[in-house]
């Protein structure tokens, strides 16, 4: 008896130190590892949380509300913050603006006027708000005492409200949306895919066809088409449920289609088979063996559906019948830039769009990674 | 082959029954009916309509028929090519999309031959020199471009253009040709414009080709036969042209499936950006004012023709590759 015991201790001494944390490690604990040997993968994931948290509270990251306007900062390009102030080194700080016409192109520009100036406040008194609806504070990241020259790090829109805070501001609803309406659509998917693989048959070629059908339409189209239908009148809620039902009605064929591919491959899976041979019972089979395999995969697949998600709500936004005005998402913050003469004028106001690229890159990089821990096992 | 083709084309027509349904079904969504909107249009122009006009209208639009009379009466038409009235532009639907469609299908065709024009070369490259610093510099390039939505593509290349060249890159034609009739200088300037767009649509679908074509001709080029045929001395290029190039662009072709979709979606959303004489800003200007026939025909034949054209694509793919055709005969 003891026998056995050293010659599996020094067997495993032979493997080494390393191997056996692979031995005995958890499938989970497992793709953990592979993960984040992944490592855009990982800082894609670190990115996202960030961003996630700015959104949860978007009111102390946010120098400004996203109502706030600055009379006389119409249009204005991005303010620089200044560290040197008459040769010496000083606290950072913004100069104040004025706007002059210029008599040649008879358009309003804005100059430095460095008779004002402003300090930029870290954790300073901004305008209050309620934490989570409820604390009420007025802390802010950072932000300038009310009536100095503002901080307008990535300029101004044409009612004067600064950008960097509408886009902070937005993120609520631009980076909910795509959680929403995927967790909408894995419902629909995995519900109708698990049918479809379950019971076979006609019920599986009915809800092939109309997933097939789904698929081959153009949805963009469809999606403008449907949406604009929403009344104007709606409170913001109301349009933002809708808005992820429309998308997701669309987008949740990809998702059962793969659920269903995965179940019927499974079922066929040496591992169920010898599950069942060994006389687990069909609840073991189902919980310790088919839902983790189908697990992984689904998360891999749900993270790779948000970007599109994110893009579509974006699009519909910017062409004017996704979210409506008071809404501040980053779709209805791109409507400014809608064309070639607003573009080239006010450059600062596609700004935008760098959360929108940003955050898909990250989902994209996060969903690669997370494919190849889903299947640890493979080199 | 025959039986093939037959079999995909019995598939086509509930396809294309369930396409009509969605487009009547964006007919009758709006609230309201169409005879009150004419109404309200009317009375904004200062008319005043009287009970018998309403009643003709009522009758000419079936509304006092049920749902599926309606829908009967609908599709007839439609398939009969009256396609309904414009109320936005008071002009008959049909004249209005015959002007608009055949640029829509221009820009989406040429974006599919740009997409495997690039791409494949790109995605062999990519493949037979794996890692190489082109390589990761493509595949870069590819997340970002399927990172960055068309309409934003659409709007950066626009400021860099005005702000490089200063040039306008937005609508169909240069200012001097946009009321002129057309002339082959017209054409020539509608074709000197229209590789924008092309490639705006175009950059989210190469940068996937890209991917699909280099997963397969790796996966190619691991196999015996590869070994095989260079153990028998042939050339690198010789090797590559003859066997693991023509397997792995076979599937490509099927990527038409998928690819069509997004094209006809983005084109729309591109067009709206770009202000081109096509079908996209019509659909946004029609499902804006609710001007319901015109938003239904076009949805109808956006769907139509991308569905057709993925049936192409397919038998393309089954006269290509002699597997697909036989699957189920096999099976």
């Amino acid at each position: 008896m003891s026998d056995i015991v050293v010659e599996e201790k020094v067997g495993l001494a032979a493997v080494g130190q390393e191997q056996s944390r692979y031995v005995y490690a958890s499938q989970w604990r497992l793709m953990w590892w592979k993960f984040k040997a992944h490592r855009v993968a990982k800082w894609s994931l670190w990115a996202l949380v960030a961003m996630y948290i700015v959104a949860l509270v978007p009111e102390f990251f946010a120098p400004y509300s996203a109502d706030t306007r600055f009379e006389g900062y119409q249009d204005a390009p991005p303010t620089v913050v200044r560290v040197v102030d008459d040769g010496a080194l000083s606290t950072p700080f913004v100069y104040g603006r004025e706007r002059a016409l210029d008599t040649q192109t008879l358009q309003y520009e804005h100059v430095e006027d460095r008779s004002q100036e402003s300090t930029i406040q870290f954790f300073g008194r901004g305008e209050p708000y309620k934490l989570f609806g409820v604390i009420e504070t007025e802390r802010r990241l950072f932000t300038t005492e009310a009536g100095e020259p503002p901080v307008l790090l990535l300029g101004t829109d044409r009612l004067g409200r600064d950008i960097l805070s509408r886009i902070i501001y937005g993120s609520r609803i631009s980076l909910t949306i795509g959680l929403v309406g995927v967790a909408l659509g894995l419902v629909l998917g995995t519900l109708l895919g698990a049918i479809s693989g379950y019971f076979g048959g006609v019920v599986d070629t009915i809800i092939q066809r109309v997933t097939e059908f789904i698929l081959a339409l153009p949805a963009l189209p469809l999606w403008i088409a449907l949406a604009a239908a929403l009344p104007r009148d709606w409170s913001i809620i109301r349009t933002y449920f809708f808005i992820v039902v429309i998308l997701s009605f669309i987008s949740w064929t990809g998702l059962a289609r793969e659920v269903r591919g995965k179940l019927l491959a499974l079922r066929e899976e040496d591992f169920v088979v010898a599950a069942k041979v060994a006389g687990a019972s069909r609840r073991r089979i189902i919980f310790g063996h088919l839902v983790p395999s189908v697990t992984s995969h689904l998360i891999v697949v749900t993270t790779l559906a948000i970007p599109a998600m994110i893009l579509g709500e974006t699009a519909l936004s910017f062409i004017g019948v996704g979210m409506q005005a008071p809404a501040v998402s980053w779709g209805t913050l791109l409507q400014d830039a809608q064309n070639v003469v607003a573009v080239t004028a006010h450059p600062w106001q596609l700004t935008p769009a760098i959360p929108v690229v940003l955050v898909v890159l990250c989902f994209n990089f996060l969903g690669d990674g997370l494919r190849d821990a889903a299947d640890p096992y493979s080199r | 082959m025959g039986g093939y083709v037959l079999r995909r084309l019995g598939l086509l027509l509930p396809v294309l029954f369930a396409i009509s349904v969605v487009s009547f079904i964006i007919i009758e969504l709006p609230p309201g009916d169409v005879v009150s909107r004419i109404e309200a249009q009317r009375a904004s122009q200062g008319f005043e309509m009287t009970e018998a006009e309403r009643a003709a209208l009522t009758q000419q639009y079936g509304l006092d028929q049920n749902i599926w009379a309606r829908y009967l009466n609908w599709i007839g038409d439609f398939l009969r090519g009256d396609l309904g009235r414009s109320f936005q532009w008071d002009r008959s639907v049909a004249d209005l999309l015959a002007e608009r469609i055949p640029l829509t299908i221009v820009i989406s065709l040429a974006t599919v031959v740009f997409i495997f024009a690039v791409a494949v070369p790109i995605g062999v490259y990519s493949a037979v020199h794996k890692n190489s610093a082109l390589d990761y510099i493509f595949t870069f390039v590819g997340f970002i471009g399927l990172a960055t939505p068309n309409f934003l593509v659409a709007l950066i290349l626009l400021w860099l253009f005005h702000w490089l060249f200063g040039v306008n890159m937005s609508g169909s034609f240069s200012e001097e040709f946009i009321d002129a009739p057309w002339s082959i200088d017209k054409v020539l300037d509608l074709l000197s414009r229209i590789w924008f767009p092309v490639l705006i649509i175009g950059t989210a679908g190469t940068a996937s080709v890209i991917r699909v074509m280099r997963g397969n001709l790796l996966d190619e080029l691991e196999k015996q036969y590869v070994i095989t045929a260079r153990a028998k001395g042939m050339s690198e290029g010789a090797v590559l042209v003859r066997y693991p190039l023509r397997i792995a662009i076979n599937p490509i072709v099927s990527t038409i499936g998928w690819l069509l979709p997004s094209i006809v979606g983005g084109e729309v959303l591109v067009s709206i950006v770009l202000n081109l004489q096509t079908t996209g800003p019509l659909l946004l200007g029609s499902v804006i004012n609710q001007d319901v026939y015109l938003a239904a025909s076009i949805i109808m034949i956006l769907s139509v023709l991308t569905v057709v054209g993925t049936l192409v694509a397919d038998l393309l793919l089954a006269w290509l590759d002699p597997r697909i055709r036989f699957e189920r005969v096999a099976r």
